[in-house]
């Protein structure tokens, strides 16, 4: 923990240096560029899981599916300080997990940027489920069963059939978390703390400018970004969804 | 030949239905709803497992609770046509037709696309998607879908449920044709007799779960069970006869009877032709004397076998007309004027108008 708040006073200390209103100064690129970058990971990571545990509890029925769906959900409900303090205990250099990826593989998760994608990643993996999860429960699962009357295996039937009908709901899904990424901010800075260049996303940077003395122009900047950002992102994951729905006729199925 | 022996119990209600149906031909599986006709089928497709039983196509045993086995339904190459269609709304017409086509590589190809798309009308829908279907144009595609993954049994479960009447005097036709083009065996399920009365061979009468009797079209049609799920209202006898040809005066169709000759409406019919038509016993008139000076076309003479009381104001009259059996409803008032008795000589009157032939050219019955 003591370098946990050094590192947050030095990156403190380096203060922001002063640029055109209008442009972005090289640190705010690097938290913009880190933003994007952390976030589409955590993105590609997110999409099978979240599709294979949406599939999972929407189509079949096993022992521990109430609780799956609830660890599911977890990141949704829980304070995210408490969730970065739960990765630190489980992904940190010394818990079960962290440990052994260490060990086995020698990664890192803390301080560095993997660990921000991975922060990132649980943040908005409830919301990837519940999209692609409402998307199914649409779906007829009598179309699968229609499939397999025509020769169809269980792979065969998830990659013909269940798959692209799910497509919308993976979209919609997948642009409200990447938006949801972009901002993630209370489990980021305690599992990762506020490195920058490394763990430094937007919404870090944006804090940082507003605990500096002459941060306003930064923070109005970056606040106008992520903003925009956020917006952009809704907007674009709604007509998405419509758009999609649309052309696979799921309307009159 | 397909043989079935299956059980299932689903909350209180218990499925248990055995019955053997010989191929080619339509098997139908008749009942009100609720009944587990789709359970019966769901079954025989692999969808639902059952208790206990076997289920074998010929010498393949697709399911055997005894001996463990239970093929799954992907590997069966049953067909299936489901009362809503289930067509892939992400696919054109063309591939959901070749979804089963490309997954059955392994099996001998009989039925070839331009075939099934030429018999159900299908040329003219094949770059459209499901959404854009009327409702009869969805079901032809399931079929034909279904038909294309090459089954060596095909299981149609209410496929004119979904259709209002005009679409389903459309569909009818295509699946007269697929039973008398493709020598494919079929089980239709169905709860309108007159969908089984022009496309079955033989009948399984279903009642809460069980096979309440079963046999050829013209033997159910006097069935007790199927009176009592038809109700007295829709009760006739079926009789088979042979298309003699147009009567020249009348235009109507004859067929020879028993004994007798029947006038009906029917189209497009050629001498030798075997027909099937049922005669409700509600709209047939009993004379004790030969009929003369009537409107009637139809008179057929024959003799009483059995009187039988339909509720306490009515009687079921059977009547032997050489043959074939005819059932007439009568009031008790008019049995008691007629005198009427077994064994007595009656004329069995019908108007030509209310019947309608339908060419059955399935394996003979009766």
């Amino acid at each position: 923990m003591s370098t946990f708040s050094s590192c947050n006073q030095s990156s403190m200390l380096h203060g922001w240096s002063t640029a055109d209103p209008m442009l972005l100064s090289a640190d705010e690129w690097q938290a913009l560029r880190l933003s994007l970058e952390v976030a589409l990971w955590s993105l590609l990571w997110n999409l099978p899981v979240a599709t294979a545990v949406a599939w999972l509890l929407v189509r079949r029925r096993f022992p521990g599916r109430a609780l799956l769906d609830a660890f599911a959900h977890l990141p949704l409900v829980l304070p995210p300080v408490l969730t970065g303090y739960l990765l630190l205990v489980l992904f940190g250099a010394r818990g079960p997990i962290g440990g052994w990826l260490q060990r086995v593989f020698g990664i890192h998760l803390i301080f560095t940027t993997a660990g921000t994608v991975l922060a990132v990643a649980v943040m908005t993996f409830p919301l990837m489920v519940r999209a692609i999860r409402l998307t199914l429960e649409g779906i007829d699962a009598g179309l699968e069963e229609a499939a397999r009357t025509l020769g169809a295996g269980p792979v065969d039937r998830f990659f013909s059939i269940t798959l692209p009908l799910m497509l919308p709901g993976i979209l919609a899904g997948a642009v409200t978390a990447f938006a949801a990424g972009l901002g993630e901010f209370g489990a980021v800075i305690t599992f990762v703390s506020n490195i920058p260049g490394i763990t430094r996303t937007l919404p870090l940077a944006l804090y940082t400018a507003l605990q500096t003395p002459n941060g306003d122009a930064t923070a109005a900047r970056l606040a106008i970004i992520s903003f925009t950002l956020g917006l952009v992102g809704l907007v674009l994951s709604e007509w998405l969804s419509r758009t999609l729905r649309r052309q696979l006729g799921r309307g009159i199925a | 030949m397909l043989a079935a022996d299956v059980c299932k119990q689903r909350g209180d209600f218990l499925c248990e239905v055995a019955f053997t149906s010989t191929t080619p031909g339509v098997t139908a599986l008749f009942g009100r709803s609720g009944c587990g006709k789709t359970t019966t089928v769901h079954m025989i497709a692999g969808l639902l497992r059952p208790d206990r039983g076997h289920i074998r196509i010929d010498d393949t045993v697709l399911f055997d609770a005894a001996r463990g086995i239970n093929v799954p339904a992907e590997e069966r190459g049953i067909g299936y046509v489901f009362q809503d269609s289930r067509l892939f709304p992400h696919l054109s017409v063309r591939d959901n037709l070749r979804y089963g086509e490309r997954r059955a590589r392994r099996r001998p190809r009989n039925l070839k696309f331009t075939d099934v798309v030429e018999l159900l009308g299908l040329a003219a829908l094949l770059a459209r998607r499901p959404a854009g279907l009327s409702g009869g144009e969805r079901q032809r595609v399931a079929i034909g879908r279904a038909l294309l993954a090459q089954p060596r049994l095909l299981l149609l479960d209410e496929p004119l449920a979904s259709l209002d009447g005009a679409r389903r005097g459309e569909l009818l036709p295509y699946l007269e044709g697929l039973r008398d083009h493709f020598r494919l065996p079929m089980v239709y399920v169905s709860h309108q007799f007159e969908e089984v009365l022009r496309l079955a061979g033989h009948v399984v009468v279903m009642e809460n779960g069980r096979v309440a009797d079963q046999g050829d079209v013209v033997a159910v049609s006097h069935s007790p069970a199927l009176r009592a799920i038809v109700g007295t209202e829709s009760l006739g006898a079926v009789v088979e006869g042979v298309a003699g040809g147009a009567d020249a005066a009348s235009g109507l169709q004859e067929i020879q009877v028993g004994d007798g000759l029947l006038l009906v409406e029917a189209e497009d019919l050629r001498p030798g032709q075997r027909m099937r038509v049922q005669l409700l016993a509600r709209d047939l008139i009993l004379s004790i004397n030969a009929p003369v000076g009537l409107s009637v076309r139809n008179s057929l003479a024959g003799v009483i076998t059995r009187l039988e009381a339909d509720g306490p104001k009515a009687w079921l009259v059977c009547t032997d007309i050489g043959g074939p059996r005819l059932m007439v409803r009568v009031t008790d008032d008019a049995r008691a004027a007629l005198a009427l008795a077994v064994g007595q000589r009656v004329w069995v009157l019908v108007k030509a108008v209310s019947l309608r032939g339908h060419v059955f050219s399935g394996p003979a019955s009766g």
